[in-house]
């Protein structure tokens, strides 16, 4: 059920990067999601309810394409990186102490954006082979656009 | 055929829920309050605690509740009841309470009373051990329940909630002598997970472990208040552009 809570975080995220390209609509490829292992999110889960959430959208066709990030532990005894394995618990397995400092695994992050601005007079242009060429990158868009 | 763009965000899925958190835990400053959202899975005894309580710190602290509910007001009437106001906030269909609904929690508070006569503002949230860790709502502390029926592999299973957490109340420890489940095994899987958080045994009904529980609620009232008393930017005058813009 909080995929669908996380799915409309990301509809409203977007909709404030469609907005940085007004009056243009981007026509959107693939949405790049990092999903850390130690979140409460789904990645399955939250791409099924982003092909029902998008369906007549402007979003209609893009891809939601997750990158899993994987939990991993510094132990404060002997700074060794560890990865927990939620059977044996959160304990560092070489002080057997517990877990501290997160370095990674609590990410919900739009990583980047794939998309076509569609140009003046052809409304229908081809999205190609999205992401084969080298990327074009813009600066993040401003957190002020998400201000509801 | 022109070139695919690609934008680089870097942009964190909450972002707007936190940025409207921020907001409310400007408001909470410029009141002076602290505010508390209490966690829980169903029926780990929020409201009973809550209940238990209030009547206490009342005469210690002025305080409100923001009830959060999926469908009904029955929560909110109980808590009615000792004598505390209460504004329900139903979320319907959402299985947790957002920053935006609770500013609109605390737009209702505001017609009944001056938030800036408070001490304590407890946020109840929806009982659900999942959601409600990513949400923020603009809390000072988080505080998170676990009752002893609900087993002690709770912590391991739902790490993100109790990592998150502040306090840790271990709840309805008068049935221990009832079960085979170990308050120490519970323990030790809170601090394996999170080993900053305070970890607590109350019980509501016989009330053993309150008086701990709310020296901490003290303790953690007497430091807000420090804290925005410091020497360094004066939160009320930061504060005070946003309270017009969003009231």
């Amino acid at each position: 059920m909080h995929e669908v809570d996380m799915t409309r975080a990301l509809l409203l995220a977007m909709e404030g990067w469609r907005q940085s390209h007004t009056p243009q609509v981007p026509r959107v490829g693939t949405v790049h999601l990092q999903v850390g292992a130690f979140t409460c999110v789904e990645p399955d889960q939250l791409v099924f309810t982003w092909q029902a959430a998008i369906r007549n959208s402007w979003l209609e066709g893009a891809e939601l394409a997750i990158e899993p990030v994987a939990l991993l532990g510094r132990c404060l005894r002997c700074s060794a990186t560890y990865a927990p394995e939620p059977e044996r618990g959160y304990r560092s397995p070489c002080c057997e102490h517990p877990m501290e400092e997160i370095v990674q695994g609590r990410e919900l992050r739009i990583s980047s954006v794939d998309y076509h601005l569609p140009q003046p007079g052809t409304a229908t242009a081809s999205l190609g082979a999205v992401g084969q060429s080298p990327p074009v990158t813009t600066p993040p868009f401003p957190a002020s656009a998400l201000r509801p | 055929m022109h070139m695919p763009l690609e934008d680089t965000l870097g942009l964190n899925l909450l972002a707007a829920n936190q940025h409207q958190a921020a907001h409310n835990r400007e408001h909470f400053d410029a009141w002076n309050l602290l505010c508390l959202n209490v966690m829980s899975s169903p029926g780990a005894g929020k409201t009973s605690l809550l209940e238990r309580s209030l009547p206490h710190l009342a005469q210690e602290f002025a305080m409100a509740v923001l009830e959060g509910d999926m469908t009904t007001q029955l929560d909110a009437q109980r808590l009615e009841a000792v004598g505390i106001p209460v504004v329900p906030i139903t979320t319907g269909r959402a299985c947790h309470l957002d920053a935006a609904m609770v500013s609109g929690g605390l737009r209702l508070l505001r017609d009944r009373l001056d938030p800036a006569s408070l001490d304590l503002l407890w946020v109840e949230n929806v009982g659900n051990l999942v959601c409600p860790a990513e949400f923020e709502v603009g809390e000072h502390r988080k505080v998170a329940l676990l009752s002893v029926t609900e087993g002690d592999d709770k912590p391991l299973k739902y790490p993100v909630m109790f990592r998150e957490a502040d306090c840790v109340l271990i709840t309805k420890i008068d049935l221990l002598p009832y079960l085979t489940v170990q308050v120490e095994r519970i323990e030790e899987h809170i601090l394996q997970v999170n080993p900053r958080c305070r970890v607590l045994r109350v019980s509501a009904s016989s009330g053993e472990g309150l008086e701990p529980w709310h020296q901490w609620l003290r303790q953690e009232v007497a430091l807000q208040r420090s804290n925005l008393a410091a020497p360094g930017p004066d939160p009320q005058r930061i504060a005070a552009p946003a309270l017009s813009a969003l009231m």
